[in-house]
C-alpha cells in the first residue's frame, strides 16, 4: 500500500474509531448514541443557520491549522499561534477603529495588518532560535501568554475608558455579508471562509511549488547540508515562523472583521491556536488535509451545541470525543502497524 | 571437519525484493570466514538473520550439528553469537566497565551491582587476548580503535564463542587495523571462530582462511584464501574483471586554481586545528591529502568551502580573494564539493533524487523561475544524470534515504562533476564502498583532471592516495609537513610522516 493510501486510511480510521468509542461513552453514561449523534448532525448541518454558524466556526480553524502545519513541513513546532490569533484579532480591529478609507482599502488593510501582527508576533521566537538556538516552543509558549495579557489591557485602557468590549469597527472594513446572512437566516457567516481557502492554496504553492519552500523544506529536513547547499539556514528559520505566524494572525482576523466585528477582554485563551495544532495533525500537515480536517473539526464543535438541549448530551461529551480522535491520530503509527499486521497474516 | 555454525540455503525477501537468495555459509571452528560482496549485496542481511534480527522465508541454521531457530538477539547469545556492530553502541559517560556489564550486571546476593567482580573479569578477558583495554577508562577519552575493542569485550564478557565483525575497520587507522587483525587471530588461537563482513580484498587475504562470496544476493561459492588472490575475488565479487591500479596518464599541471597562505581555523571549542598551513593546487593535477584522521583535515575543508570561518590566512580560487565567502558564493566561484559525510552533508535524505541533485542549483533558470519551481526541468537534469553515473535507483521520485551508499555517493558525485566546477574538493569519497563503486569514482576523478580541472582529496586510506594523486601532501598537526609524488615515496614513509617523524628530504616543514 502506498503512503498516500496510508495518510488518507489512517486518519479516517481514527475519526472512524473516535466516533465509536465516543457511542460506548455515551453508552455507559446512560444516553442514547443514535439520538446523540443525531442531535450533533442537527447542530451542524440541520437547518440553514447552523451551516452559517458551522462554516463561521471552521475559518479559523482552517487558518491556525495552516499556520502549524506549515511550521512543522519545515521542521518547527510552532506552538504560539494561540498568541499570534490574539494579536491579529487586535490590530485588524484596531484598523477597523481608527482608520477612515473606503472599503476597498479599508478591508484588505485591516487583512493585512492582522496578518502583519501575527507575522511579528512570530518573528520574535524565529530570531531567537536562529540567533541564540533558544527553542521556539518555550519561547511560543510564553509569547501566547504575553499577548493574551497584553491584549486585555490594551482593550481596557486604550480601546476603552475600562470597557470590558471594544466598540464595533467601520463597516467597511467588515468581512461581513448581508447576503451570505440573508441565506443563512441572520448566522454570523462572513467572507472569511474564501480567505482560509485562498491561504490553503497559498501554503500549497509556497511549499510545493516555488524555491523559497524548497529552501524551508530543506532546512528543515537537514540544516547541515542545506548549509552546505549554500542556503542561509537562519534566514529560513525565521521566514517560516513569519509566515506560519501570518497565517494565525489572519485566524484572528476572521473573528475581528468577520465573526465579531469588535475584541473582548478574553478570561482565557481562545484555544484556536491549540486545536489548530490537532488540525494539522489530523491533516497530515497537508493543506488538502487541514481543510478537511477544520471542517471535521468545526462540524464537531459547532454540532456539539445541540447535543445536550435535544439528547440530554452533555457537551464535555463531545469534547471527549474530539480528544478520542486525536488520541488515535496521534498513535496513528499503531493503526498503521495494524494494518501491515493483517496484510501480513493474509499472506 | 566440524561446523560451529551453518547457514544453509538461506532465502530472505523483503517485499519486492530478494535480498538473500540460497545462500549457504558454513563456519569452522577455530577458522576466520570472510564474507564478501558488494554494497547492497545482502551481507549484512544474511548475518542479520543469523543474530535473530530477521527470520529467513526458507534454510536451516545449525549451530554444534542442532538445528536451531533464532528469533531473536537474546537467543544468539545464548547460543554463543556475538556481534561487532559497526556503528559501536557505547555509552559515552560510562566507563569501559560500566558499558560491558550493561544489560547483565553481576550482582551481589543483596541484588547491588558487583562492579569490583566485573571489573576484574574483564582485565582478565582483556589479557588473555591481548585486547589492552582499561576497564576504568571513559567511553569519551577512548579512541576509536579502542572502543571497537570494547565491543569485542562485550561480546566475550556475554559468552560468545562465534563473533561477527561488520565491517571493523572502516573507522581505523591504518596501524589500529594492524592491531586489530592481531586481535582476530589470537582470538581464533583461543578457539574462537570469526565471521568478517567485509569488501576489503587486502583485508581477507591477510587474516582469513576461506571466503564466501555474495553477489546481488546470490551465494556464489566458498573459496580458500590460500589459492586465491585478489584479481579472481574481485572478479567473484563483481561478476567481471576489475582493475586495481587505476589507470591514468601523466599529470600535466597548469595555472595556480587553489592558493592558500598561512592559514589558521579553529574548531568548535576554538581551538587551532588547522595552524598556518600553504597549499597549492594547480589545473589539470590531482593533490591528495594524506594523514591521520583528526589533523585537521575537515577544518581546512569546511574553512575552503565557507562552512566554517577562518581565524588567519587567505584562501584564493583563480587569483581571487574567497576568504570567508559564504558556501553558496563559494560554490558559485566554482568549487565543488563531495563531502565526508554524505548523510550529514551531501543530501537531504528526506528529498527525492531528483530535488537532491539541484541541491545548489534549485535556484537557478532553468529549475526555477521567478522562484517557481520548474521539475520538469529537474527531474530530466535528474534522469540525465542517473544514467551518465550509473546511479540505480528505481526512479528520480525515490527518496534519497533508500538508496544504498554507493549510489548516493555516485549521485553526490554526478551532482558536484555536472556543475564542472574549477576546483574539486573530495573528501574520503570512497569510503565504506566496494571495488566496483571505488574504480567508477576514481575514474571520474581522473576525468576531471584530465579536462583541466583541480582537483583536492582527502582520504585516510593510503591505498587510495597512492592510487589516484599526481602529488601527496603530508598533513599533521595541522600543517602541511611534506610534499612527495607517488613515484618517489612508499606507505612507510607515508605512514611515519602522517605520525610526525620527520623524513629527509630538502623542502619538508618541521
Amino acid at each position: 500500500m502506498s503512503n498516500k493510501v496510508f495518510n488518507i486510511i489512517v486518519p479516517v480510521i481514527s475519526v472512524i474509531l473516535g466516533l465509536i468509542a465516543g457511542a460506548i461513552i455515551m453508552l455507559l453514561s446512560g444516553h442514547n448514541p443514535i439520538s446523540g449523534y443525531a442531535a450533533l448532525w442537527n447542530g451542524a448541518f440541520g437547518d440553514s443557520y447552523t451551516i452559517g454558524e458551522t462554516v463561521r466556526r471552521i475559518t479559523p480553524l482552517m487558518l491556525t491549522g495552516l499556520a502549524i502545519a506549515f511550521a512543522f513541513r519545515t521542521g518547527l513546532f510552532n506552538i504560539g499561534a494561540e498568541g499570534q490569533v490574539i494579536v491579529g484579532w487586535l490590530a485588524a480591529v484596531c484598523v477597523g477603529l481608527y482608520i477612515d478609507a473606503p472599503m476597498y482599502i479599508h478591508l484588505p488593510l485591516a487583512i493585512i495588518a492582522g496578518a502583519l501582527a501575527g507575522a511579528l508576533w512570530a518573528f520574535v521566537p524565529g530570531i531567537l532560535k536562529a540567533k541564540l538556538g533558544v527553542h521556539e516552543v518555550i519561547v511560543t509558549i510564553m509569547m501566547n501568554y504575553i499577548a493574551l495579557y497584553s491584549v486585555n489591557e490594551i482593550i481596557r485602557t486604550v480601546l476603552t475608558d475600562g470597557e470590558t468590549t471594544s466598540a464595533t469597527i467601520a463597516p467597511t472594513a467588515s468581512l461581513a455579508s448581508e447576503w451570505l446572512q440573508s441565506i443563512t437566516f441572520y448566522s454570523r457567516i462572513h467572507y472569511g471562509f474564501l480567505i482560509a481557502l485562498f491561504a490553503a492554496v497559498l501554503m500549497w504553492f509556497i511549499i510545493d511549488r516555488t524555491s523559497i519552500g524548497y529552501e524551508l523544506k530543506s532546512v528543515g529536513f537537514n540544516p547541515h547540508a542545506s548549509k552546505y547547499a549554500g542556503m542561509n539556514v537562519n534566514r529560513n528559520i525565521v521566514l517560516s515562523l513569519v509566515i506560519s505566524g501570518s497565517f494565525a494572525g489572519l485566524a484572528g482576523v476572521m473573528e475581528g472583521l468577520g465573526t465579531y466585528g469588535n475584541i473582548s477582554v478574553m478570561g482565557g485563551f481562545t484555544n484556536l491556536g491549540f486545536d489548530g495544532i490537532a488540525v494539522a495533525l489530523l491533516g497530515a500537515n497537508n493543506p488538502l488535509g487541514v481543510v478537511l480536517a477544520a471542517i471535521l473539526f468545526g462540524t464537531l464543535k459547532e454540532g456539539a451545541g445541540e447535543m445536550p438541549t435535544s439528547a440530554g448530551v452533555p457537551t464535555e461529551l463531545v469534547d471527549i470525543i474530539i480528544a478520542l480522535i486525536i488520541l488515535f491520530v496521534a498513535s496513528g503509527y499503531i493503526i498503521r502497524w495494524a494494518i501491515l499486521r493483517f496484510k501480513k497474516e493474509e499472506k | 571437519m566440524e561446523y560451529v555454525v551453518e547457514m544453509l540455503n538461506i532465502r530472505k525477501e523483503f517485499p519486492g525484493i530478494v535480498a538473500n537468495d540460497n545462500i549457504t555459509v558454513q563456519l569452522k571452528k577455530g577458522e576466520i570466514h570472510a564474507l564478501l560482496g558488494e554494497n547492497g549485496a545482502g551481507k549484512s542481511t544474511l548475518m542479520n538473520v543469523l543474530f535473530g534480527l530477521y527470520q529467513p522465508e526458507k534454510g536451516e541454521i545449525r549451530v554444534n550439528g542442532k538445528a536451531v531457530k533464532i528469533t531473536d538477539p537474546n537467543v544468539a547469545n545464548d547460543l554463543g553469537i556475538g556481534m561487532v556492530h559497526q556503528h559501536f553502541m557505547l555509552v559515552e559517560p560510562f566507563t569501559v566497565t560500566q558499558n560491558i556489564v550493561l544489560g547483565k550486571e553481576p550482582t551481589n546476593k543483596f541484588g547491588k551491582i558487583d562492579i569490583a567482580r566485573a571489573r576484574k573479569e574483564i582485565q582478565e578477558l582483556s589479557d588473555r587476548y591481548g585486547l589492552k583495554v582499561d576497564p576504568d577508562a571513559k567511553i569519551s577519552d577512548i579512541s576509536v580503535g579502542m572502543q571497537q575493542r570494547v565491543e569485542i569485550l562485550k561480546t566475550l564478557y556475554r559468552g560468545a564463542d562465534v563473533l561477527i565483525f561488520d565491517e571493523p575497520t572502516a573507522v581505523l587507522t591504518p596501524q589500529e587495523i594492524t592491531e586489530l587483525m592481531e586481535i582476530m587471530r589470537s582470538l581464533t588461537k583461543e578457539g574462537k571462530s570469526i565471521i568478517l563482513i567485509t569488501h576489503k580484498l587486502k583485508e581477507i587475504l591477510e587474516t582469513c582462511h576461506r571466503c564466501t562470496v555474495i553477489r546481488k544476493g546470490k551465494g556464489i561459492g566458498t573459496v580458500d584464501v590460500a589459492e586465491t588472490d585478489a584479481n579472481e575475488l574481485a572478479s567473484l565479487m563483481v561478476g567481471r574483471e576489475v582493475s586495481f591500479k587505476t589507470e591514468k596518464t601523466k599529470a600535466t599541471p597548469k595555472q595556480s586554481i587553489l592558493e592558500i597562505n598561512n592559514l589558521y581555523v579553529r574548531d568548535s571549542r576554538k581551538v587551532d586545528l588547522v595552524k598556518g598551513l600553504d597549499l597549492n593546487v594547480r589545473a589539470g593535477e590531482i593533490v591528495g591529502i594524506a594523514g591521520v584522521d583528526g589533523n585537521g583535515q575537515t577544518e581546512l575543508i569546511e574553512a575552503i568551502t565557507g562552512l566554517r570561518k577562518v581565524r588567519e590566512g587567505k584562501v584564493m580560487l583563480n587569483s581571487k580573494d574567497i576568504t570567508n565567502h559564504s558556501p553558496r558564493k563559494v560554490t558559485e566561484a566554482g568549487v565543488g564539493h563531495i563531502p565526508q559525510d554524505r548523510h550529514k552533508h551531501g543530501l537531504v535524505l528526506d528529498y527525492s533524487i531528483g530535488e537532491n541533485i539541484v541541491l545548489q542549483t534549485y535556484y537557478k533558470k532553468p529549475y526555477s523561475k521567478a522562484k517557481v519551481l520548474n521539475y520538469k526541468e529537474i527531474f530530466q537534469k535528474a534522469e540525465k544524470l542517473i544514467k551518465e553515473y550509473d546511479v540505480r535507483t528505481p526512479s528520480v521520485h525515490t527518496k534519497a534515504r533508500a538508496l544504498s551508499g554507493g549510489n548516493q555517493q555516485k549521485a553526490i558525485i554526478g551532482r558536484e562533476v555536472d556543475r564542472s566546477p574549477d576546483l574539486l574538493i573530495a573528501v574520503q569519497p570512497t569510503r565504506g564502498l566496494d571495488v566496483g563503486a571505488i574504480e567508477f569514482i576514481h575514474k571520474k576523478l581522473i576525468e576531471e583532471r584530465d579536462k583541466g580541472k583541480a582537483v583536492l582529496l582527502v582520504s585516510f586510506e593510503l591505498d587510495e592516495i597512492m592510487n589516484v594523486s599526481d602529488r601527496i601532501a603530508v598533513m599533521f598537526d595541522g600543517k602541511i609537513v611534506a610534499s612527495r609524488t607517488p613515484e618517489e615515496t612508499n606507505e612507510q614513509e607515508l605512514g611515519l610522516l602522517m605520525a610526525g617523524s620527520k623524513t629527509e628530504k630538502a623542502g619538508d616543514k618541521e
